[in-house]
């Protein structure tokens, strides 16, 4: 699981196909790191937003490509600026494809 | 039937002695009852059939100033939650300013009577019929009556629109609908007889004095900075000080949820406008023409200015700031746009952006008020600006189209003195304003003592559009 830039994930999905990955998850969220926030005026009235705009990706892969995925997502996420994101890894505990009823590896 | 006893008007070709617009017309019912016409020595008027056309498409294109453009322009700047209550607001309004207008409104506001308010001999629009006319700014021009009728139901309707901007987000709809026919009454018919009602130019020679009082001081409004935007612009203020800021005002963030809608809508009034600025003339000729470009490069200099000043203030000019000074200027033009030299106008649209940004950031926040969508900071006082630099824009020294002198006939070009017309335009802008003001201020506190004009915390909390209106705007 990743929390990147919105801009960077187009970069992100190609990385990941490169490698293999045959599919993710991606949501718009919002949230706050050690990255500031902006600050909007309308009419002279101002508010600094602190929740800042991301995209969170996840994808579900094998263990042994796992390392890979990380590295992928960490070098095209990477802008080198404040604000880049993170990336998780968590284990999962299965997965199964619903149309076949396949599970673990062979469902992803 | 049909023939023109009477006329009443208000701009002017050239130079107006009043303001503009409206006329109105005596109907020969006596005449009727007589079986013959009595005679009128000249030949009937007969109205010409390109100002005929003119004047409808205004009147279309002003309606397009209220349902959609101003109800976008607004609903854009509130909150997701109270999208449709403003869009309902704006359109029940124009719906019921529509009826409220053919029943007593156009009686009231252009029959004569009194230099106050009108008579109601049209109630109803009694006495009106396809062959009835209305005066224009010229000597033996007339309109069809419908046409005039038409034209001024779109500034009845638009008008007190512009109000429920003030405060928006936090106002029950009924409360707000029995205002609306209230103000329209007590206070919209009057100032608008006072400023645009005349006998007409054939017919103010004999009947001297048949005029509004303000038309009568000789006061400078092509089509409707004080009877619209002052008007509206301070009875919008009163009604936010009575209401009361919104829950978290100040406290938590209320940016405005699309100002895609707020520049669709900014941009139809723009358009729209044509009609309301260059249509107020009546006829569609040459002073016609000066209003629409008028009213074209002073809404472009005012939105210029606005993000030249966002730029030196804030660093980054914004889409709403240019389309508040777009606003801005469209307001500030509106009483001078049949009068100023298009130069002039531009300078108008450079003066008014300031001006207005002055009071919707320092003011506004200085004195705390909550005018959600700058009703007072932008038509009020863009109004204001605007009703004095008339008198300035006016004069044909500065390339101005001064004013005619309709007591004689032919009417003739009378003779300015912008000390005098200044005079003239302040005391029109405080009449409105303590009027206005004093009576919206009455009709809101009765109001709200009574059956109560704002909803429960908990519904303003949740957001007007389920609780009032039962229904989203976004269901995604």
């Amino acid at each position: 699981m990743a929390v990147i830039k919105p801009f960077k994930l187009d970069e992100v999905r190609e990385a990941l196909t490169g490698l293999g990955v045959s599919g993710m998850t991606v949501t718009e969220v919002k949230g706050f790191g050690r990255q500031k926030g902006q600050t909007e005026i309308y009419r002279g009235a101002e508010y600094s937003t602190n929740m800042v705009p991301k995209v969170k990706v996840e994808v579900a892969c094998a263990d042994d490509v796992a390392d890979r995925v990380v590295e992928a997502v960490q070098a095209a996420a990477n802008t080198g600026a404040i604000g880049d994101g993170k990336i998780f890894v968590l284990d999962l505990g299965a997965a199964v494809r619903i149309r076949t009823g396949e599970t673990d590896e062979t469902a992803l | 039937m049909g023939i023109v006893t009477g006329a009443g008007m208000r701009k002017i070709l050239g130079i107006a002695a009043g303001t503009a617009a409206a006329a109105t017309l005596l109907y020969a019912a006596p005449a009727l009852a007589q079986g013959a016409a009595s005679a009128p020595a000249a030949p009937a008027p007969v109205a010409d059939k390109g100002d005929t056309a003119w004047m409808m498409v205004s009147a279309a294109l002003v309606l397009m100033m209220s349902v959609p453009g101003l109800a976008l322009f607004y609903g854009g700047l509130v909150r997701a939650k109270n999208m449709l209550s403003v869009l309902m607001q704006v359109l029940v309004i124009v719906a019921v300013a529509s009826l409220v207008w053919v029943c007593w409104g156009y009686s009231l506001a252009f029959t004569g009577g009194s230099p106050f308010i009108g008579g109601l001999s049209k109630a109803f629009l009694r006495g009106v019929d396809a062959t009835t006319l209305a005066a224009t700014f010229s000597n033996g021009v007339y309109i069809p009556e419908y046409a005039y009728i038409a034209f001024q139901m779109t500034f009845a309707c638009i008008t007190p629109a512009l109000i429920v901007g003030a405060f928006a987000e936090r106002v029950k709809f009924t409360p707000l609908i029995l205002f609306t026919v209230a103000w329209l009454t007590i206070v919209y018919f009057p100032v608008a007889h006072m400023v645009w009602y005349w006998a007409g130019p054939d017919f103010l020679p004999t009947q001297p004095g048949d005029w509004g009082y303000l038309y009568g001081k000789g006061a400078l409004d092509f089509a409707g900075g004080t009877v619209v935007h002052i008007n509206a612009g301070v009875a919008g203020l009163v009604g936010c000080l009575v209401i009361g800021p919104r829950l978290g005002y100040k406290k938590e963030p209320m940016p405005p949820h699309s100002l895609v809608m707020t520049m669709i809508g900014a941009s139809l009034l723009w358009v729209g406008w044509f009609g309301f600025n260059a249509g107020s003339n009546l006829e569609a000729n040459g002073v016609a023409a000066l209003a629409f470009v008028n009213t074209y490069v002073a809404t472009a200099a005012a939105a210029a200015a606005w993000a030249v000043i966002e730029q030196v203030v804030h660093k980054k000019p914004s889409l709403l700031g240019a389309a508040t000074g777009a606003v801005a200027g469209l307001v500030a033009i509106t009483p001078a746009s049949g009068f100023a030299h298009p130069m002039t106008a531009v300078l108008l649209g450079l003066v008014v952006s300031p001006v207005c940004f002055f009071f919707v950031t320092t003011v506004k926040n200085r004195f705390g008020y909550d005018d959600t969508l700058d009703v007072f900071g932008v038509h009020c006082v863009g109004g204001i600006v605007g009703a004095i630099g008339t008198g300035i824009v006016a004069d044909p020294a500065l390339g101005g189209q001064g004013f005619f002198d309709y007591t004689v006939k032919p009417a003739v070009t009378g003779v300015y003195d912008m000390g005098a017309q200044l005079v003239t335009q302040v005391e029109a802008v405080l009449i409105t304003l303590v009027w206005s003001g004093l009576v919206s201020a009455a009709l809101f506190i009765l109001l709200d003592k009574t059956i109560g004009l704002r909803p429960t915390a908990d519904v303003e909390a949740e957001g007007l559009d389920i609780n009032e209106h039962g229904e989203r705007a976004y269901n995604l």
